[in-house]
């Protein structure tokens, strides 16, 4: 029994403002609207705007009502700002009370972020009509956290869970269910292990819609380990020779996993440079990072009963006057382009000592003093007093940012700065390439994918890949743009015992890949389905039960008394039908299963005999070829 | 019948065993459990009488009795839980080593009949499993059990139909002919019926129905080829134990048929069945379950007949860059070593993709091979990566030119975050060196890891350069000077790194060459200074370039005059790491040992056996001249140890044995022992240090060589005997009263009669000794009075003639050396007192048996208090044969002191007589019956030798602050 009703499962990807070529990705905002529910994916917002753009446009939501009647939940999947940057402004300026869902390292590590960010915007660059740090503060009274694979019932059909999805720490895949169609979100999500944490995985779900994100739709990457040498090692000569190592980093994420990556390797060669690490945000993040072991990868996790990581023992907290100590020393700084701040000074002291050296650890925007190295640049002009940089905030968390180049001008007091250090390029990033992205679908197997966060070139080359390795249909929608997808959901319906005992007990052994054919009664009533046998129908619903008979008369030529006639025809039927129980009754009468066979002799012609057949409607098939059979008369040789 | 004995009336087992025979009859047992069993009000009552029931054996002939009974009250019990406990019950007695089931089978299969609850459904054909295990060389009870196995098959609950999937795969059907002859049922084909069950909707099921499949197939039952196509199709199935089987089936088949021809779906084109399951299996290597891609990465190990262009594949991976080609790390690594511009340093951008690729040729998931060991290698779990380790060890075993491809990947393991995979890393780059040569680049990468804090990952990595192959001058170079940085910052390393370079010397004469000047640093024109003999960098580099030279003649003309004073001198001196070398201008110092020769013929081992021969034949030399000769040979003896290390163990023990004699002879002299009484004492502390000096020598002997056979036991016990006899004459001549002498008399008569049960077969070979004339008046001594057998044993002892030693082909001494702590440090270990302090132990142990059970560390306090610890066994580890490392912590703890003290770290060896061989020998000769009759002090340590030198810890603890 399958049901074939057809719902709808809509999923609309809300705005998402222009692409820009490179790295460039904007605010995630998803709305998903799933079998009559209303979901937001992540509230993200833009880095490159400084105006009303630089949040999703809630008002397109709803025309003229309320978030909170429209929203069933909100769901983040990870504290990057691109995903949950907006998340005050939405919910206390807009307004939204509903239940605001993440996991517990997002819900600690979020508003950190948040202040930051709300501090940079307001304080340094004076903007007013900002959300204040109250409105954090409400904000996170309305998140509620969630666990790994816990099963959180948003309301009576609602239902999530999250899974684990590496990137960052606390970022998770969350499966949004309503009866039994179900969406999977990725958020952002890595496929292959780092230092510090695990790799995404999820279940064989099979959910209607797979919504996952294709930063690197186009791209195939390297092993981690043949990079991860190459900057052990270079650290590690550089430091031997007695220089000094600059590496500008992003607060949170990549910083750990470098920190994780060296603290290791001077654990296990023994090496006594010190390490440092610039202070501010990272303290209160590395705390957290303590705090959340179990998110982290097998590695850290195994080796916690013994000593906690992060609980580092080479890295200290890093001060200004240790930049002028004599010796090697390696040195974190943020902000990672080295465009401002700590790592900026740093630079500018080390820069004329072909000794030291400074890694990149990821991409750099045009314009940054970070770009200009790596593009070879050995002349810089700089300014004499420290760059204040309009972009300068978002950038101490995201490695996925372009801030405007233009913000980078200031009054000229220009000095000739020739760099000597060495410099290199390390790339660290945690998405998922091409490959994962398909290893992610091989693991669900979804019935439609949805790719987002992307340039549309290379989204189509995967969208193609997935059509055509996994047969499935995969959506690519603009921004604004809404994508509906027809789901062909089971209905379940719930079947009596007896009824399923009695049905099993008639047929072979059930097959679970097959459908099976099975007689009963469906009853819809209140909103529920029931199986049941035609009796227990009957009797709920007050009926007398009727019994539909079809009789038919054979009239056959035979001399011979009724009772010869009948042990003939007896004789006959066994013949000819082996498989089933024929019977002669004392009265006279012929029974085949439940079909009654009764001769009488014609009242007219005691020659003819006529043969009364009679059967219930449910033995039709049988009833009709016994007829049929009959009608041909019979054999000769009987006598 | 001790046994039924015990367990009936356990009171009696300690009386006299051989003279009460006890006749029990069988019913007791059963009747005491039908009477329980009837008594019982409740299933709760009955299930409790079974329950102490089971916790008792039953003698076997009682089994079939209590069977019995416990199957009345199956068909009379109505609860399912009291017949599922007799049902389990049932296998249990099945299990009753010497019982024969058969006799019961009938009645079990008929209790299936009517039983309704699964439950006991599945625990009786468990028990049917039992009794069929017990029965397999009875093919028509195997049909049955299968026929009745293959009529529950239909069964709707999913513990049912997996216990009779398990029973036809063990019991069903294995060889051909069987299944042809039996007209029944159940001879139908085995392999159908399980596979039948392949798509059955319990997943628990489908998992036992792969596993009954592979019972048949361990059993010997060819798989048909047919099964594949369904195996292949499980390896999709949504529960991880199906897949895990299938895994295991579809390697099975592919060993099976190897070369059959599978077509490839939604193609033409057809391969080999090895290769699409080796293509299948790597696919599960990205599987979303561990437990699956831990199984997968395994098997791939084992595949050996996969063709090349497979095994390729597995360690490839496209990589692209939007859409364009990029090459990988190791290509480019591959290319600027090719190109000679190796070591450039890397730009921004040097990566850069190159070409653009065609979209439509590029495959994100690949269904064959592509890179699944990338995968496996780069994978979460370390179990994983270890398991994909093995696995690519033993494909590079068989291949030379895969072992050549996946060189760089297994490079790149030696910087995995887990010790274990590093470790598992190197040992497989070792154990494949035959079939590759380090690129420069590769041996930078290896080298890197030599500054590992890990003792076990550099000691690994030195094995590993012990047999590589370097393909430049500057690899030899870089491999050197990495080795010196080593040495510097762990210069307990030493011995290590010295081994290695002789072996890279002598692989590499050729390379070391052209290095040999600017090694020695020797120049032209001027006289460098002479460098520091006693350097471990440079006795390095030494051994390095004589190991060279040894195959290539024109080396010497290189070395300055210090260095063949320093080759002589090292020669000498480490003569295991410098070979004998043809020198200008001097007489080969000595001759080769080619393996040819054995061991006789060595002058070394001839010395040693003509100076034994000496000793035994000058029997009747004045004891003075004895003396002499005794302790110029042991002199000898033990000289020769030391310049011979492969004879050490050899000349050690010969010596000890010696030294033993001479104590005797010595505490025997005459003339002491005629002086008046008064005087004795002088005598007797000579006489009794020498008793309990001989006493512990023989210890050692016994237990601190191994390769010691029963001859030399013999021997051993013999001087320890006479030992026993002179520390008894001592004791009587200085005890007054006699009381106490007649309990050491007995005691030594005991002995004697214990070394005569022991090593009766030896005792021809004893003629004269000592032993062989107490056993002569042994029936005199028996009745004399102490002081009597005092004399006796007293003259015996001079008179005795000294037994000849034989020696055994092989016999090392064990040794202990204590790494850590080195003893050097001035900064006392300051802690708490009454608190305890964890200190780090390591140590190298050489040629000890069972060290898990022997090897013991005590810390002496300066108290005198001493401390025993066990260390557990997983400290152990074995680094090769006859060598051991212990790795373990001590903890310490102790009242405060006023001030840092030290105490002494030392390990022992315990012994334990009970345990030795001769103690085997008597529980075997004399206690056969019952050898637990025999009280015996299991695991009881008898006595320690102390084998390696105390190191001393500087420890403060202090008082507690209040």
């Amino acid at each position: 029994m399958r049901g074939t009703l057809r719902r709808r499962a809509g999923a609309g990807r809300h705005r998402r403002s222009g692409v820009r070529a490179g790295q460039d990705v904007g605010r995630s905002c998803i709305l998903v609207s799933i079998a009559g529910k209303n979901v937001m994916l992540d509230c993200g917002m833009h880095m490159g705007y400084n105006d009303d753009r630089r949040f999703p446009d809630f008002s397109y939501i709803t025309q003229n009502g309320r978030l909170t009647d429209f929203l069933d939940c909100v769901i983040i999947s990870h504290f990057h700002l691109d995903h949950c940057g907006a998340l005050p402004y939405f919910s206390e300026m807009v307004g939204y009370d509903g239940p605001i869902y993440m996991t517990h390292p997002t819900k600690a590590i979020c508003p950190i972020l948040l202040e930051d960010y709300r501090k940079i915007t307001v304080d340094k660059k004076g903007e007013t009509n900002f959300f204040t740090s109250q409105m954090i503060k409400d904000c996170m009274k309305k998140v509620v956290a969630v666990h790994l694979h816990q099963t959180v019932q948003v309301d009576e059909e609602l239902e999530i869970k999250a899974y684990y999805a590496g990137h960052v720490l606390g970022a998770a895949m969350f499966q949004i269910k309503v009866g039994c169609e179900s969406v999977v979100y990725t958020g952002d999500y890595n496929m292959t292990p780092d230092r510090h944490l695990g790799a995404a995985w999820i279940d064989k779900c099979r959910p209607d819609l797979l919504i996952t994100e294709s930063t690197y739709a186009t791209t195939i990457r390297d092993s981690k380990r043949c990079r991860e040498r190459d900057f052990l090692k270079k650290v590690h000569e550089t430091v031997e020779r007695g220089g000094k190592v600059l590496i500008p980093v992003f607060a949170l994420g990549r910083a750990q996993e470098l920190c994780i990556l060296l603290e290791t390797f001077w654990e296990r060669m023994n090496l006594k440079a010190p390490i440092y690490f610039s202070t501010g945000l990272t303290e209160k993040a590395n705390h957290y990072y303590k705090l959340f072991i179990t998110w982290t990868n097998q590695k850290i996790r195994k080796t916690f009963v013994q000593r906690n990581m992060f609980e580092f023992k080479h890295i200290k907290a890093f001060d200004r006057a240790f930049a002028d100590n004599p010796g090697p020393m390696v040195v974190f700084a943020t902000p990672g382009m080295l465009h401002a701040g700590q790592s900026l000074q740093i630079f500018r002291k080390w820069a004329g000592n072909e000794k030291n050296m400074v890694i990149m650890p990821g991409y750099c925007v045009q314009g940054t003093v970070g770009h200009k190295i790596l593009s070879g640049q050995r002349k810089l002009e700089m300014e004499g007093r420290q760059i204040v940089s309009l972009s300068q905030f978002a950038h101490g968390i995201q490695g996925k940012v372009a801030p405007d180049s233009q913000h980078l001008c200031s009054p000229p007091l220009l000095l000739q700065l020739e760099v000597k250090m060495q410099v290199e390029y390390m790339s660290f990033s945690a998405h998922a390439d091409a490959k994962g992205i398909m290893q992610l679908i091989r693991q669900a197997e979804p019935r439609n994918v949805l790719l987002v966060h992307g340039e549309a070139k290379k989204m189509e080359f995967l969208k193609q890949k997935i059509e055509q390795e996994f047969h499935v249909n995969c959506y690519m929608p603009a921004n604004g743009e809404t994508t509906t997808i027809f789901t062909n959901p089971s209905i379940p319906v719930d079947i009596s015992l007896g009824l399923l005992k009695r049905e099993t007990a008639i047929g072979l052994l059930p097959d679970a890949k097959k459908p099976k054919l099975m007689h009963g009664t469906l009853i819809m009533k209140d909103n529920s389905f029931r199986l049941v046998s035609p009796e227990q129908a009957l009797k709920e619903l007050g009926l007398a039960e009727h019994q539909l008979r079809f009789t038919c008369r054979v009239h056959i030529q035979d001399p011979r008394k009724e009772h010869e006639t009948v042990l003939r025809v007896y004789n006959h039927l066994k013949g000819v039908l082996k498989d089933y129980s024929v019977q002669h009754l004392p009265d006279g009468s012929i029974t085949v299963e439940s079909i009654l066979i009764q001769a009488t002799a014609h009242s007219e012609d005691q020659g003819t005999k006529v043969l009364l057949v009679s059967w219930t409607y449910q033995d039709e098939e049988l009833g009709s070829y016994l007829t049929s059979l009959l009608k041909k008369g019979l054999p000769q040789s009987s006598s | 019948c001790s046994a039924h004995l015990r367990w009936e009336l356990p009171q009696w087992q300690h009386e006299d065993l051989s003279t009460k025979k006890l006749r029990l009859t069988k019913p007791s047992k059963s009747a005491a459990l039908h009477v329980d069993l009837c008594k019982a009000t409740s299933p709760a009552d009955a299930l409790q009488y079974l329950l102490q029931f089971a916790r008792k054996p039953v003698e076997v002939e009682s089994v079939e009795g209590v069977v019995r009974i416990l199957l009345e009250h199956y068909y009379k019990e109505n609860d399912a839980s009291v017949r599922l406990k007799i049902a389990s019950l049932l296998g249990l007695l099945s299990k009753t080593a010497g019982f024969s089931p058969d006799c019961i089978m009938d009645d079990a299969i008929n209790t299936l009949q009517n039983e309704k609850s699964h439950q006991v459904l599945a625990q009786l054909l468990d028990t049917l499993l039992v009794i069929g295990t017990k029965l397999t060389e009875n093919p028509s009870v195997r049909m049955r059990l299968v026929e009745v196995a293959c009529k529950h098959l239909t069964d709707s609950s999913h513990g049912v139909r997996n216990k009779c999937l398990q029973l036809i795969g063990c019991l069903g059907p294995v060889e051909k002919g069987v299944a042809k002859e039996a007209e029944s049922q159940a001879a139908k084909d085995v392999q159908k019926i399980i596979g039948d069950h392949f798509n059955d909707q319990d997943p628990r099921v489908r998992t036992a129905a792969i596993k009954a499949m592979l019972q048949l197939h361990e059993r010997g039952l060819k798989l048909q080829q047919a099964i594949y196509g369904q195996a292949c199709k499980l390896l999709a199935d949504d529960y991880e134990q199906v897949r895990s089987a299938a895994v295991q089936l579809i390697w099975v088949l592919s060993q099976l048929y190897p070369e059959s021809i599978v077509p490839i779906p939604s193609s033409n084109e057809e391969i080999r069945l090895v290769d699409d399951a080796f293509g299948k299996i790597c696919h599960m290597v990205s599987d979303g379950s561990w437990v699956v891609r831990v199984q997968a990465a395994k098997l791939l190990g084992s595949m050996q007949q996969v063709s090349s262009h497979f095994l390729e594949q597995t360690l490839d991976k496209k990589l692209m860059s939007d859409l364009r080609r990029k090459r990988t790390a190791h290509e480019r690594a591959k290319e600027l070593y090719s190109s000679g511009e190796f070591s450039s340093g890397r730009k921004w951008g040097d990566d850069a993709p190159k070409e653009e690729i065609d979209t439509g040729a590029v495959n994100l998931i690949e269904s064959g091979a592509c890179g699944a060991f990338v995968h496996g290698l780069e994978d979460e779990m370390y179990e994983v990566r270890i398991a994909a380790v093995e696995a690519l060890c033993m494909l590079a075993q068989s291949s030379p030119s895969f072992a050549e491809k996946c060189l760089d990947f297994l490079v790149d393991m030696f910087n995995d975050e887990i010790e274990e995979v590093r470790l598992q890393s190197i040992h497989t780059m070792r154990k494949i060196s035959n079939n590759i040569t380090l690129r420069e680049d590769q041996l930078d990468t290896v080298l890197a890891v030599l500054e590992d804090s890990s003792r076990d990952i550099r000691e690994a990595l030195h094995e590993l350069l012990c047999c590589t192959n370097v393909s430049t001058k500057e690899g030899i170079h870089l491999a050197l000077v990495e080795l010196l940085k080593n040495l510097t910052k762990y210069p307990t390393d030493r011995e290590s790194i010295w081994k290695c370079l002789k072996f890279l010397g002598s692989r590499h004469p050729t390379l070391v060459l052209p290095l040999v000047p600017e090694l020695l640093s020797t120049h032209p024109f001027f006289d460098t200074p002479e460098p520091d003999m006693d350097d471990p960098a440079y006795i390095a580099v030494l051994v390095l370039i004589f190991n060279a030279a040894k195959s290539c003649p024109t080396m010497p003309a290189l070395f300055s005059d210090h260095t063949f004073r320093h080759y002589a001198y090292l020669r000498d001196s480490l003569s295991h790491l410098v070979p004998p070398l043809r020198l200008p201008g001097r007489k080969l110092v000595s001759s080769p040992v080619s393996p040819s020769i054995t061991p006789h013929e060595d002058p070394s081992q001839q010395f040693l056996h003509q100076s034994l021969e000496r000793v035994y034949n000058l029997q009747h030399l004045d004891p003075q001249g004895i003396q002499e000769l005794l302790e110029f040979t042991i002199r000898d003896l033990q000289r020769l140890g030391e310049l011979q290390s492969e004879l050490a163990g050899m000349a050690d023990f010969t010596a000890t044995y010696l030294q033993c004699q001479l104590l005797l002879i010595k505490a025997l002299q005459e003339k002491l022992w005629n002086v008046a009484a008064p005087l004795y004492l002088k005598q007797n502390a000579l006489a009794s240090a020498a008793a309990k000096q001989i006493l512990e020598e023989t210890y050692k002997m016994e237990f601190m060589y191994s390769g010691v056979e029963s001859r030399q036991v013999v021997i051993i016990h013999h001087m320890r005997l006479q030992a026993k006899a002179l520390q008894l004459i001592v004791t009587a001549r200085t005890t007054r009263g006699v009381e106490p002498l007649f309990g050491m008399c007995e005691k030594f008569l005991q002995e004697v009669d214990s070394f005569q049960r022991c090593f009766i077969s030896e005792l021809p070979q004893m003629q004269g000794s000592f032993v062989d004339k107490l056993l002569d008046l042994m029936p005199r001594l028996v009745t004399s009075k102490p002081s009597e057998v005092v004399k006796i044993l007293q003259t015996t002892l001079r008179q005795s003639t000294f037994l000849h030693l034989p020696l055994p082909e092989q016999l090392h001494r064990a040794s202990a050396n204590i790494i850590e702590p080195t003893g050097e440090s001035d900064n006392p270990l300051r802690f708490t007192s009454g608190l305890v302090v964890a200190l780090d132990v390591d140590a190298t142990l050489e040629h000890v048996q069972d060290p898990q059970g022997t090897v013991k560390v005590q810390v002496l306090y300066p108290d005198g208090q001493a401390q025993l610890i066990h260390p557990k066994p997983a400290d152990f580890r074995n680094p090769g044969p006859g060598r051991h490392r212990l790795i373990t912590q001590v903890y310490l703890s102790h009242t405060a002191w006023t001030e840092p003290c030290q105490i002494e770290v030392r390990l022992l060896l315990a012994y334990n007589s009970n345990r030795s061989k001769a103690a085997a020998k008597i529980a075997k000769s004399t206690w056969n019956e019952s050898p637990e009759a025999l009280p015996q002090p299991e695991n009881g340590i008898e006595g320690t030798i102390p084998f390696s030198k105390p190191v001393k810890v500087y420890i403060m603890p202090k008082p507690a602050r209040r």
